[in-house]
């Protein structure tokens, strides 16, 4: 008798502390840019989007199926820390992210450096990770992961989405050329572009290509060789102070009028430089987001919302901030709901994630390549064209998920060099 | 194959650039022998300085050929705030000390000042295009560059001859190679020693200020601008020969011509070519293309 009333009483405790730790605030770590010449264009607009989310979250206020308080009904409080330092320091942090703060997840990062860096600490600390914003395709492509997992697309997209919009827009396209910086994501990018426009349009020239430093920031002898070397086309997928440089140097020489510039991800500059920016230049945004976003419930609640909290419109590195934490809130409460409404494991959220799809305010976001740890969307891109003083984009293309990413089990270079064979 | 008048043209706009830029930091080490980090610092104070005070100018709506003058403005009051104080309040109290020990102050200043740059002006980029579309352009060799460039050289020729003036024909100049060349002696003769380091540091600081306040209307305005001029500057310098002026406007030539060279001809090799330049230098003249056996010159 006595045994019995101890397990009942045992039993009474677990259930009460059940109860009491699926209330539990769900602790967050948020790794993001904060300082640095990253932060601006790229760390201070995920962060914005981050804190809104977070807080329509927490205040039960998110569009169906979001309308759940925080995840499954549990706040979520975030810790946000700077993704800024070589990547000993970032790897650093991570660790002290989880075994000092002891989130609960994490979600982050935007170099490719430092997406190949967590990763392997992630599997190795069980720690359930989501890379929103990292371009290289590489992290899925060379390992496989359990903890790991990106709700963005990769940078592969970007330059094949690039290379359709130019055959398109640019009939009889002859040369392109590059200036792109030197290291991992330029490279990628150019090597990319350059192989898909040669499947694309066989022959076409390279007039040159040119890859400067990071941050270099003087490209007045760039654009000269640009601008004698005559390209039909130009691309580039300079990012942050590099890009606005790039506009400020190259809007006065006339180097955008002259050949049809491409510049992946300028969206994040379209605001801030739209007086620079000619018509005609064709912008990226990194996939449906910004001016290429869906008219969804989901982008108007966050853009408006964005908006009127920071006065200023969300960019691609808000959009994708944002789904990455719509994904996992939409993971979580599935593993929820298969394991009868208790607080889940990371392996519960992870299993809940792979393969999974949901609606974001980019539109639909397919985890479908990478062994389903990695997202799929489709992009877009366009023209800008000088509306009433403001920039608005024009001749917008947008492509379907499967014509601008590898299928399953492919890796990006050989997709692309296969003439993209599905 | 590119023409050679741009890639001459590109080569001096950049040349000009980097003397701006550097000439302070060869400055101060030649009579002051400090290797002054803080350069960096003052670079991005004087861009912050220039794009905002430039930015509040026209968004005024005063005359925006003024705006130059206003750039100017901008790199002197960064220079006039913070420099004396800087050497004032601790560069002093460092002079007996070893060199290595005031180059690890500088740098820890230049920390502090990136960190101030951002509780001052925030992490969001500053722009100021105006100014650098404003004179037009001119054409060589059928490529368009905006006349602001040349607004560039110019000014670094003024530099490069006021300060030879400055430093061979003026009494102040002879007083200062006297300071160079003995402080103790120059001391006891009744130089004042103390003023002659307060003015140079802070020209030296307002030198770099300069090159950041005017390059502010080509650039995005943002954290870490001074981190990569600290280092070219330092690469110009060295090729130069430390403390050099004529080894500052020759390393900084040099530089630019060979970057445009390889830009135009060989972009592959452009990442590496400034500081294989300069490696070459080093191998062939440790002490730079100027750089005496004396300790101290300019």
């Amino acid at each position: 008798m006595e045994g019995l009333r101890k397990v009942a009483i045992a039993g009474l405790l677990a259930a009460l502390s059940g109860g009491v730790l699926a209330q539990q605030p769900v602790k967050v770590g948020f790794v993001m840019f904060l300082s640095g010449p990253a932060a601006s264009p790229f760390g201070v607009p995920a962060k914005n989007s981050a804190d809104f989310i977070v807080d329509e979250l927490n205040a039960g206020k998110g569009p169906a199926p979001y309308g759940k308080v925080g995840f499954g009904g549990s706040k979520i409080e975030m810790v946000a820390i700077d993704e800024a330092g070589p990547t000993t320091s970032v790897v650093t942090e991570y660790r002290n992210l989880v075994q000092r703060s002891n989130v609960d997840l994490v979600i982050g990062y935007i170099s490719s450096g430092s997406c190949l860096a967590i990763a392997p600490v992630a599997e190795e600390l069980k720690k359930l990770t989501n890379f929103f914003d990292c371009g290289t395709p590489r992290i899925f492509e060379d390992a496989s992961y359990k903890y790991v997992f990106r709700t963005s697309p990769t940078a592969t997209m970007d330059s094949v989405g690039a290379a359709l919009f130019v055959k398109e827009a640019k009939s009889g396209v002859k040369s392109i050329a590059g200036l792109n910086q030197n290291y991992a994501w330029g490279q990628d990018s150019w090597g990319d572009f350059e192989a898909s426009m040669k499947v694309l349009v066989p022959g076409v020239e390279v007039k040159t290509s040119q890859m400067p430093k990071l941050f270099a920031g003087q490209y007045n002898a760039e654009i000269s060789s640009l601008l004698g070397a005559g390209a039909d086309v130009i691309h580039s997928s300079f990012w942050d102070g590099d890009l606005e440089a790039l506009i400020l140097q190259a809007s006065p020489r006339g180097l955008m009028d002259k050949s049809m510039t491409i510049l992946t991800t300028g969206e994040t500059a379209m605001h801030k430089l739209a007086a620079q920016i000619p018509d005609g230049t064709v912008l990226g945004a990194r996939g449906p987001f910004g001016p290429y976003a869906p008219d969804n419930a989901y982008n108007r609640w966050f853009a408006k919302g964005f908006e009127a909290r920071f006065q200023a419109p969300p960019n691609y590195a808000s959009y994708q901030m944002a789904q990455a934490i719509l994904g996992v809130k939409a993971a979580w409460e599935k593993a929820m709901a298969a394991n009868g409404g208790k607080r889940p494991t990371n392996e519960e959220v992870g299993a809940a994630l792979e393969n999974m799809t949901f609606e974001g305010p980019g539109g639909q976001v397919r985890i479908a390549i990478g062994k389903g740890h990695q997202a799929i969307m489709e992009t877009a891109y366009g023209m800008t064209k000088r509306v009433g003083g403001k920039l608005t984009m024009v001749s917008v293309k947008r492509y379907p998920a499967e014509m601008v990413n590898p299928p399953e089990g492919v890796k990006s270079g050989d997709w692309i060099k296969s003439g993209f064979k599905k | 194959m590119s023409q050679i008048g741009p890639v001459l043209v590109d080569g001096v706009i950049y040349s000009a650039w980097l003397f701006i830029a550097a000439v302070g930091l060869t400055l101060v080490y030649g009579v002051m022998k400090i290797l002054n980090v803080t350069h960096g610092s003052f670079y991005a104070l004087g861009a912050y300085a220039g794009a905002s005070l430039t930015g509040a100018w026209l968004a005024k709506g005063y005359p925006p050929m003024l705006s130059y003058a206003v750039l100017l403005g901008g790199a002197l009051l960064a220079a006039l705030v913070v420099a004396p104080a800087i050497e004032r309040g601790l560069l002093r109290f460092m002079y007996a000390k070893d060199e290595v020990v005031i180059l690890l102050v500088t740098y820890a200043l230049f920390l502090i000042l990136e960190d101030a740059i951002k509780l001052i002006w925030g992490v969001n980029p500053y722009f100021v295009a105006e100014p650098y579309a404003l004179l037009g352009s001119f054409v060589v060799g059928g490529l368009k560059y905006p006349t602001y460039n040349l607004i560039l050289v110019g000014l670094a020729l003024a530099l490069a001859a006021g300060l030879a003036w400055v430093l061979r024909g003026t009494r102040a100049g002879k007083l200062l190679s006297a300071v160079i060349h003995d402080p103790e002696m120059s001391r006891a003769l009744g130089v004042n020693v103390d003023r002659f380091y307060l003015v140079t540091f802070t020209f030296g600081c307002f030198l770099a200020a300069l090159g950041g306040s005017f390059t502010s209307p080509t650039v995005s305005v943002v954290p870490g601008l001074g981190v990569d001029v600290i280092v070219l500057s330092f690469a110009v310098v060295v090729i130069g020969g430390l403390g050099s002026l004529p080894g500052a406007a020759l390393g900084a030539v040099i530089v630019g011509l060979v970057r445009s060279v390889s830009v135009h001809y060989l972009p592959q090799v452009e990442l590496f070519v400034i500081y294989s330049v300069m490696a070459l230098v080093l191998a062939i003249r440790p002490r730079g293309l100027f750089g005496l056996a004396e300790p101290r010159r300019i």
